[in-house]
């Protein structure tokens, strides 16, 4: 008896906890519904009458859908790069490993820990004189770098995961490399493919140091939007909760979808 | 499979015709577009950093650009306010880290039960994470810690205690604040994942021979996490050694500077005051210190190679 009472009020101060640590997130949503006025009452409201007016003005009398393109584009373009380059080498070094693949590995993973402040610099005068400064092109690059590293090391530990028999016995009957790839590998590994496309997504939909110091406004993400917000005063709060709660909507969602995969994700699969 | 799986890998068969010969050529070129594209992108950069540190640079005054030699670093090393800098970037770092893992460990405790709503409360833990650092800032700086309107305002008040201003007279703590309650959730997965690949029955046959839950936790528990925190520590000191959105919206690294980390002192040398030399030397000295956390952390890594943690 008193050990189920322990388990339950355990699970309640677990429940309270959640609800605390998610209430921020859970009024900023709150907020983008209500009027400007609700908005900055004081003392705060939970209770009011809800409005969409917010939401129309910040999603299509502001730059926000503009700044979402860009985000769009600058994302599936990189990911896409980042998975073209990466799986090929972590075919390579998870299934025809060398005497350096173990230092390729470790080397890519200190890239991934390189502090962007240590390349900026360079990068920012070199994008200036090749015109790659403010264009999509210019942050796709980046994001590519930023989550080579992940793809690697990611689809390695996926494609290590697939029982050596399968493969052997594809090689025995003398398939192609590339019908080894295709038919016999990658599908063992969509699962992973695309928990690593989730995460290459979130991490590039989420940058924002290089975002903001390689544009200016043509190819400004999201991030680097909602950071002209921090001035705001009181009267615009609604709007700003709209369009912050919109450009944090689809990571979200998932992230929420992705859980286990990003433990992978955040540790380059050496957790699983 | 849950378990720390590092630099496992499957035996190569030996190639036996010169047509598998020349296939196995093909195969080892498959990684170099992706070393290519990483040296020209991440090292190099890297190495003009390096160039550039040693020079006299301003762009605002491109006119007077020499070589200088080690000079930019011996003004960084006597200037009061790069250690001031120094300082802030490992507070913040220190106590994130530390902050973070224990309220990690206790969420990832309290998470690792059978209880209703399990998926839900893990969900809603994990939601910081995902946001976007501005969003959080933002969302922090005016619905929570604004002295007029605030959430924490209102709380305050509520008590009937002064409406503190938090961003302005703690600032360092302030971000502090925030940086923990997005990271939180990073060292909870972590944790959480090390605790489900933790034997039940170890800890079962502790529980019937009498053992208390804090003996339980320190001699069965801690041990086998031990790798799961290091592996989190070091990675999330990397990130957070790298913090630079939260501060620049928030506080913009001030008052004066009380809350510029090397990130943002970077970021404010280059681009604000376009002294080029001056911040690639201070970058330098960022690499350096990211460099030190990466040796250990690639430690780490090995020593889980050799125990032969990996069954993958």
């Amino acid at each position: 008896m008193t050990i189920k009472w322990r388990d339950l009020s355990l699970t309640l101060l677990t429940y309270i906890i959640a609800i605390l640590i998610f209430f921020p997130i859970l009024w900023m949503v709150l907020t983008s519904f209500k009027t400007e006025a609700d908005a900055f009452a004081f003392p705060p409201q939970l209770f009011f009458e809800p409005t969409l007016n917010n939401w129309r003005t910040a999603l299509f009398d502001t730059p926000f859908l503009e700044h979402l393109i860009n985000t769009l584009i600058i994302t599936i373009g990189s990911t896409l790069l980042a998975i073209s380059f990466g799986i090929p080498a972590a075919y390579a070094l998870a299934y025809y490993p060398t005497k350096r693949s173990d230092f390729t590995l470790l080397w890519l993973m200190s890239t991934r820990m390189l502090p962007p402040v240590g390349i900026i610099i360079p990068i920012f005068i070199i994008f200036r004189d090749l015109g790659l400064r403010d264009t999509h092109l210019g942050l796709i690059i980046m994001y590519t770098a930023m989550n080579l590293p992940l793809v690697v090391w990611m689809m390695r530990s996926f494609f290590l995961d697939v029982p050596y028999e399968v493969l052997e016995a594809a090689r025995i009957d003398g398939v192609s490399l590339w019908q080894e790839f295709r038919y016999v590998a990658v599908p063992l590994v969509m699962p992973g493919l695309f928990a690593t496309l989730l995460l290459c997504m979130i991490f590039a939909w989420n940058e924002f140091f290089f975002a903001f110091n390689l544009t200016v406004t043509d190819a400004a993400p999201v991030s680097v939007y909602i950071s002209s917000f921090k001035t705001a005063e009181g009267l615009f709060w609604a709007k700003m909760s709209a369009a912050a709660t919109a450009s944090v909507l689809p990571v979200v969602i998932a992230g929420w979808f992705a859980q286990r995969q990003l433990v992978q994700g955040l540790t380059m699969g050496a957790v699983k | 499979m849950q378990n720390v799986a590092v630099l496992e890998r499957h035996e190569d068969p030996q190639p036996q015709t010169e047509d598998r010969r020349h296939l196995a050529t093909i195969r080892r070129l498959l990684p170099t577009p992706t070393i290519v594209f990483m040296i020209i992108v991440t090292q190099l950069p890297l190495l003009v950093t390096l160039a550039y540190s040693l020079e006299r640079w301003n762009l605002l005054r491109p006119d007077r650009r020499a070589f200088q030699g080690l000079s930019n670093y011996s003004k960084i090393i006597t200037d009061p306010e790069f250690w001031t800098i120094i300082r802030n970037t490992l507070v913040l770092t220190i106590s994130v880290v530390i902050l973070t893992l224990v309220a990690g460990m206790i969420l990832a405790l309290l998470l690792n039960r059978n209880f209703i709503g399990r998926g839900i409360v893990r969900t809603l833990l994990i939601t910081p994470f995902l946001l976007m650092p501005t969003v959080s800032a933002v969302l922090w700086k005016n619905v929570l810690f604004n002295p007029a309107f605030g959430l924490l305002a209102a709380l305050f008040a509520l008590l009937g205690l002064p409406r503190p201003d938090l961003l302005a007279e703690h600032p360092m703590i302030s971000v502090i604040v925030i940086v923990v309650w997005q990271w939180t959730p990073f060292m909870m997965l972590i944790l959480l994942a090390g605790l489900q690949s933790l034997a039940q029955d170890q800890v079962e046959a502790a529980q019937i021979d009498g053992g208390s839950p804090l003996a339980i936790f320190r001699h069965i528990v801690l041990p086998h996490l031990q790798r799961y925190i290091e592996l989190a520590v070091l990675m999330e000191t990397l990130f957070i050694l790298s913090v630079f959105g939260v501060i620049f919206v928030t506080t913009s690294g001030g008052p004066g500077i009380q809350t510029t980390n090397l990130s943002y002192g970077i970021y404010q040398e280059a681009f604000q005051r376009w002294d080029i030399g001056g911040a690639s030397a201070l970058g330098v000295y960022a690499i350096i210190l990211a460099n030190i956390v990466m040796m250990l952390f690639v430690r780490v890594l090995r020593r889980g190679q050799n125990n032969g943690g990996s069954s993958a």
